[in-house]
C-alpha cells in the first residue's frame, strides 16, 4: 500500500502535503513541543479495536499523560464518560474546526490559542475537508491525525498502514509520553 | 382591477364586415388580460437584480461566517492556471482561496438553479403547447389562495395561468446569466459578494422550482394539495418480472405520462410494468399510482443490473453518464428524451414510430433520441411489449457459484475500498466470498450508494458492485414498500391550523427531509429520522429521492413511515410533497406562514417575510445524502430565507459551512420591535449550514436549530425537552450549551429542572428578555429616539 497516499485515492490536494510520521518519537516530539495541544475525537475512534484493546482506551492515555483535553464530537462521548474519562468539550466536528480558524479564539478554557490539533476517528472526507480548512484559514495552528490512513492535508500523518502496523505505533507514542 | 403583462396586444379578425358590426372569431388578446384580484400594494423588491436583496445577505453572512473547506488547493479555471491558492497565496488573477471557494460555490449554485429553471422552462413550453397558455393555475383547489408564495413573494405578480409564468422564467433566467457571469476571471473578488450571490441563486431556483411543480400540478392532474394522496408502490421487489417492464429515469416527466396515457388508452395499464427512479418516478406516481417507483438514484445500477427493464427511457438530471452501455449490456433499448442528455444518439424525433419500434425489435439500433414525448410514449409501449416475451432476462448479475470464482481473483489490493465514498471494507468482504462466505458482501449491499467507482477501480476487473448486489438478491426481491404520492403544496387552511402552534413553539418545528441519496450508511436513516420526528410531534416534510428513502423501510409491525403518519402538515404528519421541484412548496409553507398566519405582506417583500421566518419559524431542511449542485441551490434557497439546513458528513465536500459562534455573545443580538433597543436574542438558530458526522448528531442538532429567539417560553420548553431527551439519549449525557438556550425561568421543562438548574447555577445564569426579534431597523415600531 502507497504510505503517502491519500486513503481515497482522488482525494488529493495540492502542493502543501502532510509530512509522514515514520515513527511514534516524531509524534511525540510533536506534541511535547506543544504548548497548547488539544485532541478531536470523532466516532471512529468508538468502533476500533487491536489485539483487545479499544482505540479509545489508548487515546484516553494519552489525552492523560500528554494533559491534552479532549473535544468529542457525534455520539462519542458516552464511550469516554463509561470510562470515568471527563471530555473537555462536546462539540460537533465542524464548529470545532470553524473556532480552531479564529485567531482571536481563545480555547475552551478561554486562556490561550491552541498550536496543534490532534484529530482521530472522524470519517475519512470529513476530516480531509476539516483539515484542509485549517491547512488554509488557520496558519498559526499545527495539524496531526492519529489514524491509519494517510491524511494528506494534515501537518503530520501516519502513512496508510495495517491496523496492527498502526496499534504498535500509537502504543509506542503513548508510551514515550509517560517518560 | 385589470393588470396586463408586458407581453404585446394580440388581435385577430377573421372576418370584419363593418360599418359598425358584424365580426366573427374576433379574438383579442392583450398579453394575457390577468383578472387582478390582488389587491396587495406591491412590495419593495419585485423582481430583485444581484445586489436587492445584499444587505439582508450581509446581515446572515456576518452572524454565520463561512468557514471554507477547500476541496483542492488549486483554481485551474483559466489558463493562468493553474494556480496554487494555499495559505495566504493569491492567484495570478488576484483572487484569494476564500474567494474562491464562495465562487465554487456560486457556480455549483448556478448549475443547480439554471437546471430546474431550464426544467420548468421546459416543462412549461410542453403544457403551454399541449394545453394551452390559458390553462388556469390549480395548486389546492379552494383550499389555496395563495398558489404560488415564491413567484408572488419574489416577483410581486399573481399567476392565474400557465402563460403568466413566462415572465417569472425570463427573470430567472436573466438572473441566472447574470449570476453566472460573476464567476468569470477578475469579477467579484469579496467572498461575502460571492456568498450574497449564492443566496440569490438559492431563492431564483426555488421560484424556478415553484413555476415547475406548480404547471405540471395544474395541468397534468397531480394530486392538488392532497394530504390523502394515494399510495404508490416502491422497491424492487414490487415489480411483475413476468410483464413487459419499462424504465424512466430522471426529472422531467413528461415522456413518463405520455407513457402512461398510451398504456390507459389503449386498456394496456395490467399488461405492462412502468417502473421509475428518482424524480420521474415520484412525479409519475402523482399521475397515476399505477406506476412503481424502484428507488432513489442510488437504484440505477442495481435496477438496470438487474436486467428487468424492457427499455429504458431517460430524460435528465441525475442519470448515468454510463447509461447507454449499461442499458446495452443488458440489451435493453434505450430511449433519450431531452436535448440536455442526448446520450450520442440519432436523432429519430421526425421519424414515423413504426420504424423506430422495429428498428429496436430487430436489433438494428441500440439506442434513439425521441425529442417528442407523445411519440416516445408510442414507441416506448410498443417496443417493449413487443421485445419483452423474446427478450431473455438478460441479467448481469452473477449467480452464486460464478460470484465465489469472481471473488477468487481479488489480490487484495484495497483499490476498491480506496475508491469507495463511504470507505466500505470491501475487500474484507471479497476475501471472505472467495471463502464461500456471501454475507460480507451482503452487508455492504445496505450503506452502498451504487456509484460503481469499486469496480472502476478493480485492477482484476472483478465487477465488485454487481457482486454485492448479487450477494444480497434475496433482500432486493424483498424490497417492497409504499409510499404516499407527492401531494404538492400545503393548504391555506392547514397552515392557519398550525401556523400560531408552530411560531409560538408548542409544534416544536418543520424538519423536511431533501434532496439526493449519498448517503453516509444507506436510507434507513432517513426513514429511522423521520420517523423518530414525526413520533416527537414535528411536522414532518420530505421531498425527492430523501422522500423515496423515507418510505424504504418497515417497522416491527411492517409498515412503512406513509402508513404509520398521516400525509397531512401537522404535528406528526410525514408530508411527501414530491420531487425535487416539489421542494418550492417548502419554503412556500413557511412563507404562507408569514403571510397567512402572521399577515405580512407578501407581494415583492422578500427581506420582511425572510426577516419573519428566521426570526420565527422553527423549520430546519435536513439533505442527509446531499450530492447534486441542485441540493446546492436548494439549499441556498432555504438559506437566504433564514431556514438552516443539516448535511450529512459528505456535505463538507460543498466547500463551506455557515456556521454561527455561540461562545460569541455579540453576535446575537436582534432589535426588539417593540422599543427599537438592540437585546440579545440568544444563538438560535445556531447554524445555518451544517454538516454532521453521523445521524445521531444530525438528530440533536435539528431539534436544537428549530429554535428561534421568538419561541414562547411554553414553545422554547417543548424544543428544549426534545433536544435535551435526544442529546442524552443519542449523544450521552446533558448538553454543555443549555444555559445558552434558556432565556427565563419558565423556558425550563419542568420534568428536567433539576439537572437544568444545576447547569445555570454552575454557568452564573441569569435570565433574559424574550424580544419581539427582528434583524431589520425598519421593522421598528416605535423607533428608540421617538
Ligand atoms: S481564475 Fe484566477 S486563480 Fe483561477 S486559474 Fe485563473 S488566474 Fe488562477
Ligand atoms: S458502488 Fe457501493 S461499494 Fe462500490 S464504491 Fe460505490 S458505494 Fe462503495
Ligand atoms: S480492487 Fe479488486 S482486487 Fe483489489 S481488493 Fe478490491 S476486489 Fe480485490
Amino acid at each position: 500500500m502507497p504510505l503517502a497516499e491519500s486513503w481515497q485515492t482522488a482525494e488529493i490536494p495540492g502542493p502543501k502535503k502532510a509530512s509522514l510520521i515514520i515513527k511514534p518519537d516524531i509524534a511525540d516530539a510533536i506534541i511535547r513541543r506543544a504548548k497548547r495541544p488539544i485532541m478531536i475525537v470523532g466516532y471512529g475512534a468508538v468502533e476500533y479495536e487491536v489485539e483487545g484493546i479499544k482505540l479509545i482506551e489508548c487515546l484516553i492515555e494519552l489525552a492523560n499523560k500528554g494533559k491534552i483535553p479532549v473535544v468529542v464530537t457525534a455520539s462519542t462521548a458516552r464511550e469516554f464518560l463509561n470510562r470515568g474519562f471527563s471530555p473537555a468539550a462536546l462539540m460537533p466536528a465542524v464548529d470545532i474546526g470553524n473556532r480552531l480558524t479564529d485567531p482571536a479564539w481563545k480555547g475552551l478554557d478561554g486562556k490561550e490559542s491552541y498550536d496543534l490539533a490532534i484529530f482521530v476517528g472522524l470519517p475519512y472526507s470529513m476530516e480531509w475537508t476539516i483539515l484542509s480548512g485549517l491547512k488554509h484559514f488557520a496558519p498559526y495552528l499545527k495539524t496531526m491525525t492519529l489514524d491509519c490512513v494517510y491524511q494528506p492535508n494534515a501537518s503530520w500523518s501516519f502513512p496508510n498502514s495495517t491496523i496492527k502496523d498502526w496499534a504498535a505505533n500509537l502504543r509506542g507514542i503513548v508510551e514515550n509520553l509517560g517518560d | 382591477m385589470v393588470e396586463l403583462r408586458r407581453d404585446s396586444v394580440n388581435v385577430k379578425i377573421k372576418e370584419l364586415n363593418s360599418d359598425i358590426a358584424h365580426f366573427r372569431d374576433l379574438s383579442i388578446t392583450i398579453g394575457a388580460i390577468t383578472k387582478e384580484t390582488w389587491v396587495e400594494p406591491m412590495g419593495p423588491t419585485p423582481y430583485p437584480s444581484l445586489t436587492t436583496l445584499r444587505s439582508w445577505d450581509l446581515k446572515l453572512l456576518e452572524r454565520y461566517k463561512p468557514f471554507y473547506l477547500p476541496f483542492c488547493d488549486l483554481c485551474c479555471m483559466c489558463t493562468y492556471g493553474k494556480c496554487d491558492l494555499t495559505g495566504n497565496k493569491l492567484g495570478a488573477c488576484g483572487i484569494s482561496m476564500a474567494a474562491q471557494q464562495s465562487r465554487t460555490v456560486l457556480l455549483a449554485a448556478c448549475i443547480g438553479a439554471s437546471t430546474h429553471t431550464a426544467h420548468a422552462r421546459d416543462l412549461l413550453t410542453h403544457l403551454i403547447e399541449r394545453y394551452g397558455e390559458d390553462h388556469p393555475i390549480n395548486v389546492g383547489e379552494l383550499n389555496v389562495d395563495i398558489e404560488a408564495p415564491l413567484t408572488r413573494l419574489v416577483c410581486g405578480i399573481k399567476p392565474v395561468n400557465l402563460g403568466d409564468f413566462e415572465e417569472v422564467l425570463d427573470y430567472c433566467e436573466k438572473q441566472l446569466t447574470q449570476l453566472l457571469s460573476v464567476t468569470h476571471t477578475g469579477q467579484e473578488g469579496n467572498n461575502l459578494d460571492f456568498e450574497s450571490k449564492v443566496f440569490h441563486a438559492g431563492m431564483i431556483d426555488h421560484v424556478g422550482m415553484e413555476v415547475a411543480d406548480i404547471a405540471q400540478i395544474s395541468a397534468l392532474g397531480f394530486p392538488k394539495s392532497d394530504p390523502e394522496a394515494s399510495l404508490a408502490d416502491l422497491g424492487l421487489g414490487t415489480v411483475d418480472i413476468k410483464k413487459p417492464v419499462i424504465l424512466v429515469i430522471g426529472h422531467n416527466v413528461p415522456p413518463a405520462t405520455e407513457i402512461i396515457d398510451y398504456l390507459k388508452t389503449r386498456d394496456l395499464m395490467s399488461e405492462a410494468e412502468v417502473t421509475g427512479i428518482c424524480c420521474t418516478a415520484l412525479d409519475m406516481t402523482r399521475y397515476s399510482a399505477k406506476a412503481k417507483i424502484i428507488g432513489p438514484i442510488s437504484w440505477q445500477l442495481r435496477y438496470v443490473r438487474s436486467g428487468v427493464p424492457d427499455v429504458i427511457v431517460i430524460d435528465e438530471q441525475c442519470i448515468r453518464a454510463d447509461i447507454l452501455q449499461e442499458a446495452q449490456h443488458i440489451h435493453a433499448p434505450l430511449i433519450a428524451t431531452s436535448g440536455k442528455n442526448c446520450c450520442g444518439l440519432p436523432d429519430r424525433t421526425h421519424d414515423v414510430p413504426d420504424e423506430i419500434v422495429a428498428d429496436f425489435v430487430s436489433g438494428k439500433i441500440t439506442g434513439a433520441l425521441i425529442l417528442d414525448p407523445v411519440k416516445v410514449g408510442e414507441v416506448a409501449v410498443r417496443t417493449a411489449l413487443a421485445i419483452a416475451p423474446k427478450r431473455e432476462k438478460h441479467k448481469l448479475l452473477p449467480t452464486h457459484d460464478e460470484l465465489i470464482k469472481l471473488a477468487k481473483k481479488c489480490t487484495g489490493c484495497v483499490l476498491c475500498r480506496r475508491a469507495c465514498p463511504n470507505d466500505l471494507p470491501i475487500s474484507y468482504a471479497v476475501k471472505a466470498a472467495a471463502q464461500g462466505n456471501i454475507s460480507g458482501l451482503d452487508e455492504l449491499y445496505d450503506d452502498c450508494v451504487g456509484c460503481g467507482r469499486c469496480e472502476s477501480a478493480c485492477p482484476q476487473k472483478i465487477p465488485v458492485h454487481s457482486i454485492i448486489v448479487a450477494a444480497a438478491e434475496k433482500k432486493t426481491r424483498d424490497e417492497s414498500y409504499r409510499i404516499r404520492t407527492g401531494r404538492g403544496a400545503i393548504q391555506d387552511i392547514e397552515i392557519r391550523k398550525v401556523g400560531g402552534p408552530l411560531v409560538l413553539g408548542e409544534i416544536p418545528g418543520i424538519v423536511a427531509f431533501v434532496g439526493c441519496a449519498n448517503f453516509p450508511k444507506g436510507s434507513r436513516e432517513v426513514a429511522e429520522m423521520c420517523m423518530e420526528f414525526a413520533k416527537r410531534r414535528y411536522i414532518v416534510c420530505t421531498s425527492g429521492c430523501s422522500a423515496i428513502s423515507a418510505g424504504m423501510y418497515r417497522n416491527e409491525e411492517g409498515k412503512t413511515a406513509y402508513e404509520i403518519y398521516p400525509g397531512s402538515f401537522e404535528a406528526g404528519g410525514i408530508v411527501n410533497v414530491g420531487s425535487c421541484v416539489s421542494n418550492a412548496h417548502i419554503s412556500g409553507a413557511a412563507i404562507k406562514i408569514a403571510s397567512i398566519f402572521a399577515r405580512r405582506p407578501l407581494r415583492g417583500n422578500y427581506e420582511e417575510i425572510a426577516d419573519y421566518v428566521y426570526n420565527r419559524v422553527g423549520a430546519v431542511g435536513v439533505a442527509w445524502g446531499a450530492m447534486s449542485q441542485k441540493a446546492a441551490s436548494i439549499a441556498a434557497g432555504f438559506w437566504r430565507l433564514g431556514i438552516p439546513v443539516v448535511v450529512g458528513p459528505h456535505g463538507t465536500k460543498y466547500r463551506r459551512m455557515l456556521l454561527g459562534r455561540s461562545d460569541k455573545e455579540q453576535d446575537w443580538y436582534v432589535y426588539d420591535a417593540r422599543t427599537g433597543e438592540k437585546v440579545y436574542g440568544g444563538p438560535v438558530p445556531e447554524h445555518l449550514f451544517f454538516a454532521a458526522e453521523t445521524k445521531e448528531e444530525a438528530m440533536v442538532m435539528v431539534a436544537k436549530l428549530t429554535m428561534r429567539p421568538n419561541d414562547t417560553s411554553k414553545g422554547r420548553a417543548i424544543k428544549l425537552t426534545n433536544y435535551i431527551d435526544l442529546h442524552k439519549r443519542l449523544i450521552g449525557g446533558m448538553p454543555h450549551d443549555v444555559h445558552l438556550l434558556v432565556r427565563k425561568q419558565a423556558d425550563i421543562p419542568l420534568t428536567m429542572k433539576e439537572d437544568i438548574e444545576k447547569i445555570l447555577k454552575e454557568m452564573e445564569w441569569t435570565e433574559h428578555e424574550i424580544p419581539d426579534p427582528t434583524l431589520l431597523s425598519r421593522m421598528i415600531r416605535k423607533s428608540k429616539e421617538a
